[in-house]
C-alpha cells in the first residue's frame, strides 16, 4: 500500500492500486459523482454490510490556494480564501487578517471588533443551518432540508444588509472592516432572533425528538474524548465527545472577551449529540448577535477601521461615509488606497479562530515584499475527514450517510 | 495560568537535551530541534499534554537549500495548555528530503504529512500509510509548492480562431 510498492516508482492513486482482498469482502466505491457524497469519494470495504475499511479520497475540488496566494498581494488574498467556504465566508478569512495585523502590528478599533463578531455569528447560524439541511437530505428527511435552507435565508439576507453580499462578503479586511452597519440594521437582526428562538424549538420537535430519526443516530458514530482528541477532531464534533475547547473561550479573539455566552458540550458523542450541538450552538450564536447589536447601538459610530489607512484616504471616502453625496448611500467606502501598495514587514505568525465546522487556521510567513512568502492554511473539515478512516469501520452500510452528515462535511473546504 | 515566557521555559527545560532554539514569531511559540532529535522531542512534548496537531506545515526556502517543518501544537485535554500553540519544527536539506514521521507520535498528523508528501516530496519516514492525498501522480511529481514551480500567469488577451469558424465549411 505504500508508495514503494508501485513498479514505476509513481505512487498510485487512492482506489487505483492493486492489492490483495480477502474471502468474502469486497469493495464499493461511494462517490465522486454521487448526489450523497458531494465531491468527494470514499472507498469501502465490505464484509456482507459491514465496513471493514473505509479510505476517503479527497482532492476533487483542490484548488491550490496555498500557491495561488503566493503570488497575490496581501489584500487579494482576502477574495481568494473565502471561496474555500463561501457559506462561512468571515470566520474563514478572519485568521488570515487577523495574522497579518500581528505582522503588521496594528490593532483593529474597537467598533470593527463588534462588526466582526456579529458577521461572524451571523455566518456561523447560517453555517450550521446548511449543515443540518444536507444531513436531513441525507436521512430522507425532506422537511428538514427545506426548513433549514429556507432559515438560512433569514441570515444571508442579514448578512447582505451588512456588508452589501449575500456570501463571499470580504468583510473583514486589515485593520478593520469594510463598512459599518446600516441605520435598520439592530431592528432587523432583533426580529431574525426573535424569529430563529422559535424555529429552534420546531426543529427539536420535527427531528432531533422524531423517532425515526433518533433511531438512527443514537448510538452511531461514536467518539470517546480521548479518541477524539487523538484524532485532532475539531469544532462541534469534538465538543459534542465531551471536548470543552472552542477557540473563543480558549483564545479570545475580537469582542468575544466582552460577550457573555456558553460553550454547549455534550458527553456521548455520538451522531445525535453532534445534531443536538449545531442547535445549541444557534441558540448561542441568537445571544451573541443581539449583544453586538445592543453594543453597537450605543456606541457612536467612530472608527471602523484603523487610524493608519484611515488617515490616508482622501476626502471623497469621508464624505461618503457621512453621507455627504446624496447618491452614494451612507456608512461605506471604496477599499483603502494604502492596501494597493501594501507591504507587510518580515516575520512569521499564526492565528487561530472557530470558524462554523471548527477551529481555523493560518501560518503567515512574509520576506518584507508584497505577497505572502507563505501561506498555511487548516481548515476544520480537514482536520475532520480523518475520522471518516477511523470511526466508520465497525457500522453497517446504512450508517455511512449518517455519520458522513453528522460531520457536518464540506468538500470545498477541506480541499482548498 | 501559566504565561508564553513560562510555558516556553519549561519547554526549553523539557528538552534540553536535544538542543532547542527558538526563534521569534508573533501568535505562538516556535521551537526549533535538529532532525535527528525530533521524535524524542516530539515524545516529551506529548507528555507534557499537547495531544494533537493542528497542522503541519512545510517552508521552502530556495536560497538556504533547507525545507523547514513545523508541527503546530496544542491541547485538547490540558487546559492551560489549550490556550497556546507551539510549533515543533525541524530543518531538512531540500535535495531528497527525509524527516521521521511523527503519525506514530500524533495520529492527528496522518493526513498533514501525506499533504506535505506531495506537495514537497518531503518522505515521512515510519508513516504508515504515505500515498498521494490531493494531487495526481503527475502534478505531485513537479512537488508543486515548492519555490521553484512557478506558475504561469495566464493572459488576459484571449485569441479566438475565427478563421475556424467559417460557416461554408459546416455545411
Amino acid at each position: 500500500m505504500s508508495a514503494q510498492d508501485s513498479s514505476s516508482g509513481v505512487p498510485h492513486l487512492p482506489g487505483m492500486e492493486v492489492r490483495p482482498v480477502e474471502r468474502n469482502v469486497y469493495e464499493v466505491q461511494i462517490g465522486p459523482a454521487h448526489p450523497g457524497s458531494g465531491h468527494m469519494r470514499i472507498i469501502v470495504e465490505l464484509d456482507g454490510d459491514v465496513m471493514v475499511r473505509v479510505d476517503p479520497d479527497i482532492g476533487f475540488v483542490h484548488r491550490t490556494m496555498e500557491k495561488l496566494a503566493e503570488g497575490r498581494d496581501w489584500i487579494k488574498n482576502i477574495p481568494l480564501f473565502e471561496r474555500m467556504a463561501i457559506l462561512d465566508a468571515c470566520n474563514i478569512t478572519l485568521p488570515y487578517v487577523e495574522a497579518v495585523e500581528k505582522l503588521l502590528d496594528i490593532e483593529p478599533p474597537e467598533r470593527a471588533k463588534y462588526l466582526r463578531t456579529l458577521l461572524c455569528e451571523i455566518n456561523r447560524i447560517a453555517s450550521h443551518l446548511y449543515g443540518m439541511g444536507i444531513f436531513g437530505v441525507f436521512l430522507g428527511h425532506s422537511t428538514l432540508y427545506m426548513w433549514a435552507f429556507g432559515d438560512r435565508e433569514v441570515f444571508v439576507q442579514l448578512a447582505e444588509d451588512l456588508t452589501g453580499a449575500r456570501l463571499t462578503h470580504s468583510y473583514p479586511v486589515f485593520g478593520g472592516v469594510r463598512r459599518d452597519m446600516p441605520d435598520d440594521f439592530p431592528e432587523n437582526a432583533r426580529k431574525a432572533v426573535r424569529y430563529m428562538r422559535n424555529r429552534l424549538n420546531e426543529y427539536a420537535k420535527i427531528f432531533l425528538n422524531n423517532p425515526n430519526i433518533r433511531k438512527r443516530l443514537e448510538g452511531v458514530g461514536v467518539i470517546s474524548k480521548t479518541r477524539a482528541a487523538e484524532l485532532g477532531i475539531a469544532g462541534p464534533n469534538a465538543r459534542a465527545s465531551g471536548i470543552k475547547y472552542d477557540v473563543r473561550l480558549v483564545e479570545p479573539y475580537e469582542a468575544y472577551p466582552e460577550l457573555d455566552f456558553e460553550i454547549p458540550v455534550f458527553e456521548e458523542g455520538d451522531s445525535l449529540a453532534r445534531a443536538w450541538m449545531r442547535v445549541e450552538e444557534i441558540r448561542q450564536s441568537l445571544n451573541i448577535i443581539e449583544q453586538a447589536v445592543d453594543w453597537l447601538e450605543k456606541h457612536p459610530r467612530e472608527g471602523f477601521m484603523h487610524d493608519k489607512f484611515w488617515k490616508a484616504a482622501p476626502k471623497l471616502y469621508k464624505d461618503v461615509y457621512e453621507g455627504n453625496i446624496p447618491y452614494a448611500g451612507k456608512y461605506r467606502v471604496k477599499l483603502m488606497p494604502l492596501f494597493a501598495t501594501l507591504k507587510v514587514p518580515a516575520g512569521k505568525a499564526a492565528a487561530r479562530v472557530e470558524a462554523g465546522r471548527g477551529e481555523m487556521f493560518y501560518y503567515v510567513e512574509s520576506d518584507g515584499k508584497d505577497v505572502p512568502y507563505r501561506v498555511r492554511v487548516v481548515s476544520p473539515s480537514f482536520r475532520n475527514v480523518i475520522a471518516f478512516k477511523y470511526v466508520m469501520p465497525g457500522h453497517r452500510l446504512m450508517d455511512l450517510p449518517t455519520i458522513y452528515g453528522s460531520f457536518d462535511y464540506f468538500p470545498p473546504e477541506w480541499d482548498r | 495560568m501559566v504565561t508564553a515566557e513560562e510555558l516556553q521555559k519549561s519547554i526549553l527545560e523539557a528538552l534540553k537535551d536535544y538542543k532547542p532554539q527558538v526563534e521569534p514569531s508573533k501568535g505562538y511559540i516556535d521551537v526549533v530541534v535538529p532532525v535527528e532529535h525530533l521524535v524524542d522531542a516530539a515524545r516529551k512534548l506529548k507528555d507534557m499534554g499537547f495531544d494533537h496537531v493542528i497542522s503541519v506545515g512545510a517552508v521552502d526556502y530556495l536560497t538556504k537549500k533547507q525545507l523547514k517543518i513545523m508541527y503546530h501544537l496544542t491541547s485538547y485535554l490540558n487546559e492551560d495548555l489549550s490556550r497556546f500553540m507551539v510549533s515543533l519544527s525541524t530543518y531538512v536539506s531540500r535535495d531528497n528530503p527525509h524527516c521521521p514521521s511523527l503519525t506514530p507520535v500524533w495520529l492527528s498528523a496522518e493526513f498533514h504529512e501525506r499533504e506535505e508528501y506531495e506537495m514537497f516530496g518531503i518522505t515521512f519516514d515510519g508513516h504508515p500509510d504515505l500515498r498521494l492525498l490531493l494531487l495526481t501522480p503527475v502534478v505531485a511529481a513537479l512537488k508543486p509548492l515548492r519555490k521553484d514551480f512557478i506558475v504561469k500567469e495566464e493572459s488576459d488577451n484571449i485569441e479566438a480562431d475565427y478563421e475556424g469558424f467559417k460557416a461554408t465549411k459546416w455545411w
